[in-house]
């Protein structure tokens, strides 16, 4: 079985375990094995811009540099996780006053090149397992299920680094529901942001933006919202009690037919 | 403009790569940003109060810590100035300041409830806190 090196990130051991327990009972299904690379530590959740941050973009390079080493594609499933890794990689092939600082941390023999792959798990799913193949391996097909797939903002923006989808008209999640013979449904929210963190200390926030991006799902007839960031599903759902939020690794597990629990 | 905000404008420009004289204020960064109305000075008033040198306002503005790091402004932009990484510059050259912190550790748990994923919490600390 061909082996990724896999990044969990700290909700996905924590509140989130759903999320990784789906996402490594698929890969399985599907052929692939998520090798979770050793001491990994949390990425810190959002990324820092500023060139001159240094100290907390370590973590991600010290899991990009462990993925090197083991030759192996850098995969993440979490939203935030994906978005922090994927531009601290970016920094490190782009800025190069950057790395030098960082690769100074890391000290000599420990350098980190920039050369590490960074996928996120929808992303091999489409590019290198393909929609078509992941099709095929669906036993329990979600028939007449309408979901409609909630991007937030850390899976396609920046567009320039994340080059993960059209930004402003993503099909990656509508192309997965309809492999696994669910109906997508398409609606304007569902790439703006659920609030995020700041739900912590300005709760009224995240609830205008939580509620107007169900309210905006619901009237194109979304039954199920599907995504792939835990902070996300804590907003949607904290604030909108009445919708269904799941992970996408919970709607691929179910169709692959390796949930446990098939009704949860 | 006094020399000590001629010097944080150089270092805000410097450490945040954008560029504020590419801004042709059209609006569209406050436009689409979904925390604007929130914000006593929005995304559009950054790009030119930095240019400018008017920045002592924004350094005592709670608008700094209502960004919410979606990116919206970065990639809606048509002049590629990217207003969300002022923000950022700004809001660093604050809380990187001894006893600056916009949030403490011994607030949040006050803050959470039990679904809140540590996500939020170590999202937050890293917006808000050195």
């Amino acid at each position: 079985m061909k082996k990724v090196a896999y990044f969990p990130g700290c909700t996905l051991k924590t509140k989130a375990k759903e999320l990784d327990r789906y996402a490594r009972k698929s890969a399985e299904a599907l052929g692939f094995y998520l090798d979770e690379i050793e001491n990994w530590q949390c990425c810190g959740g959002v990324f820092t811009t500023s060139r001159n941050e240094i100290a907390t973009k370590l973590s991600s390079v010290r899991a990009l540099a462990d993925a090197q080493k083991k030759n192996q594609t850098l995969i993440t499933v979490c939203s935030a996780c994906h978005n922090v890794i994927k531009q601290t990689n970016h920094a490190m092939q782009t800025d190069e006053e950057f790395a030098l600082k960082v690769n100074n941390y890391l000290g000599a023999g420990n350098e980190y090149d920039g050369k590490t792959k960074v996928l996120h798990y929808l992303e091999y799913l489409r590019d290198e397992v393909g929609f078509e193949e992941v099709a095929k391996k669906v036993v329990k097909p979600l028939t007449g299920k309408k979901i409609a797939a909630y991007y937030g903002c850390l899976l396609l923006r920046p567009n320039s680094v994340m080059a993960m989808d059209d930004p402003e008209n993503p099909t990656i999640i509508e192309n997965l529901i309809k492999a696994l013979g669910g109906e997508a449904v398409v609606y304007p929210y569902r790439n703006e942001c659920c609030g995020g963190y700041i739900a912590l200390e300005d709760a009224d926030s995240a609830k205008k933006k939580s509620t107007s991006v169900v309210a905006s799902a619901r009237s194109h007839g979304a039954e199920i919202i599907v995504t792939a960031c835990p902070l996300c599903k804590y907003n949607l759902e904290k604030n909108n009690p009445e919708a269904k939020v799941v992970y996408f690794t919970d709607l691929l597990a179910e169709a692959l037919g390796v949930k446990e629990d098939g009704n949860e | 403009m006094s020399k000590e905000m001629e010097n944080l404008k150089s270092e805000i420009i410097r450490s945040s790569g954008v560029n504020p004289k590419k801004c042709m204020r059209c609006g569209k960064c406050t436009g689409t940003c979904p925390a604007f109305d929130e914000m006593e000075y929005h995304p559009h008033q950054f790009v030119y109060m930095v240019e400018s040198g008017d920045i002592e306002p924004l350094l005592n503005s709670k608008s700094l810590y209502k960004c919410l790091t979606c990116f919206a402004c970065v990639d809606r932009c048509p002049r590629g100035v990217e207003p969300a990484k002022l923000v950022e510059a700004v809001r660093l050259s604050v809380i990187r300041k001894q006893g600056a912190n916009h949030l403490k550790a011994d607030d949040i748990p006050a803050l959470l409830d039990d679904e809140m994923p540590q996500q939020a919490i170590v999202s937050a600390l890293r917006k808000y806190s050195k």
